[in-house]
C-alpha cells in the first residue's frame, strides 16, 4: 500500500465499501512478528490497546479450523471478550480468522499479512465483512456505516473541523 | 483480532456515518464550518441543482449534523457538531487500540530480538 514505508507510524485505509485496512512497519524479520502475533505466549504482551489493560485469557490453536479467544481486563474490573476461528494459516506469511465481539455484533472476516524488507516487516490488517447477511447485520448496529464508510474519510472532515 | 471496543451503537451514529459517507455532503459540512449559509450559496460550489442539494441537506438534518432556521424565509444552515464529536470519538478510540498495540509491539520485538542475539536463534 503506498505511503505505508515508514516504521512507527499506522496507516489505516479503506480500500473497499467492506474493507478497513491497517498497515504498519515494524523493524524485525517476520518470523519473530508472525511469532509475536499467533503465539499465545507473546500476543498478551503487546495486544493491549491504551494503558490500564492486561490479557488474561489467550487462546491460539493456530490450525484452519481451529479457535481462537481473548479475554481482556481493565484495571476497574471491565472485561471484553473476543473469538473467532482460523481459516487459513500459513506461516510466516498469512494468517485469515473470523472474529466477533460478541452474537449482536456482525462476524468479521480478518487476514494478515507479513512482508519482509530487508530485515523489516510490513504488516497488513484487513477487515472485511465476508457476507450480506454479515453486512445486513452490521447495519442493524451500526458498525458497518462506521467501519466502511466514516472511518478514513472522516479525516478530512475533522481536519477541516479543528 | 481485536478493534478497540466499540461503543454501543446508536442509532444517531448510524445515521451520522450514513450521512457522512458521501462527498457532496461532506463538502457541505465543510463550508457550514466557515459559518450558515443558504442552499444557494451551498449549491453554488457544486454542478447540482437545488432539489438535490436539498435532498443532501435533508439527509443532513435527519442526521443532527445540521439545523435550518425556521425564521427566515431563506432558512439558513449551520452545522451541529454534536454527532460528529461522537463519531470522532469512535473512530479515535479504534486508532488509540492499535497505535497503543503497535507500539507496544515494536518494543517487544526489539526484546525478542535482544533475546536471540544473546541466545542463539531459536525457531
Amino acid at each position: 500500500m503506498a505511503g505505508a514505508g515508514r516504521s512507527g507510524v499506522t496507516t489505516y485505509a479503506t480500500p473497499s465499501d467492506l474493507e478497513v485496512q491497517i498497515t504498519r512497519v515494524v523493524d524485525a524479520p517476520r518470523r519473530l512478528v508472525f511469532d509475536a502475533w499467533t503465539n499465545p505466549r507473546h500476543v498478551p504482551q503487546w495486544l493491549l490497546g491504551p494503558p490500564g489493560w492486561t490479557m488474561p485469557v489467550c487462546e491460539i490453536d493456530l490450525k484452519v479450523g481451529g479457535a481462537w479467544r481473548y479475554v481482556w481486563r481493565k484495571s476497574d474490573g471491565t472485561e471484553m471478550a473476543m473469538a473467532g476461528t482460523y481459516r487459513e494459516v500459513k506461516p510466516p506469511e498469512r494468517v485469515v480468522w473470523t472474529e466477533r465481539w460478541g452474537p449482536e455484533w456482525p462476524e468479521t472476516m480478518n487476514t494478515i499479512a507479513f512482508a519482509e524488507t530487508g530485515g523489516r516487516t510490513t504488516v497488513t490488517m484487513t477487515i472485511k465483512y465476508p457476507s450480506r447477511e454479515a453486512r445486513d447485520a452490521a447495519l442493524q448496529t451500526g458498525m458497518k456505516e462506521g467501519m466502511d464508510a466514516g472511518f478514513a474519510r472522516l479525516d478530512e472532515l475533522l481536519r477541516t473541523l479543528s | 483480532m481485536p478493534v478497540a471496543a466499540p461503543p454501543r451503537p446508536s442509532d444517531r451514529l448510524d445515521a451520522t456515518f450514513s450521512a457522512l459517507a458521501d462527498p457532496t455532503r461532506r463538502a457541505i459540512l465543510a463550508r457550514l464550518t466557515t459559518g450558515e449559509a443558504s442552499v444557494l450559496e451551498l449549491a453554488e460550489p457544486f454542478s447540482m441543482t437545488l432539489p438535490a442539494v436539498s435532498k443532501h441537506l435533508k439527509v443532513l438534518e435527519r442526521a443532527g449534523l445540521i439545523a435550518r432556521s425556521r425564521r427566515a424565509q431563506w432558512r439558513p444552515c449551520r452545522l451541529d457538531a454534536e454527532p460528529l464529536k461522537e463519531v470522532a470519538e469512535w473512530a479515535g478510540e479504534f486508532r488509540r487500540f492499535w497505535d497503543a498495540s503497535y507500539e507496544r509491539l515494536d518494543t517487544y520485538l526489539q526484546q525478542l530480538k535482544d533475546e536471540e542475539k544473546s541466545h542463539g536463534r531459536r525457531r
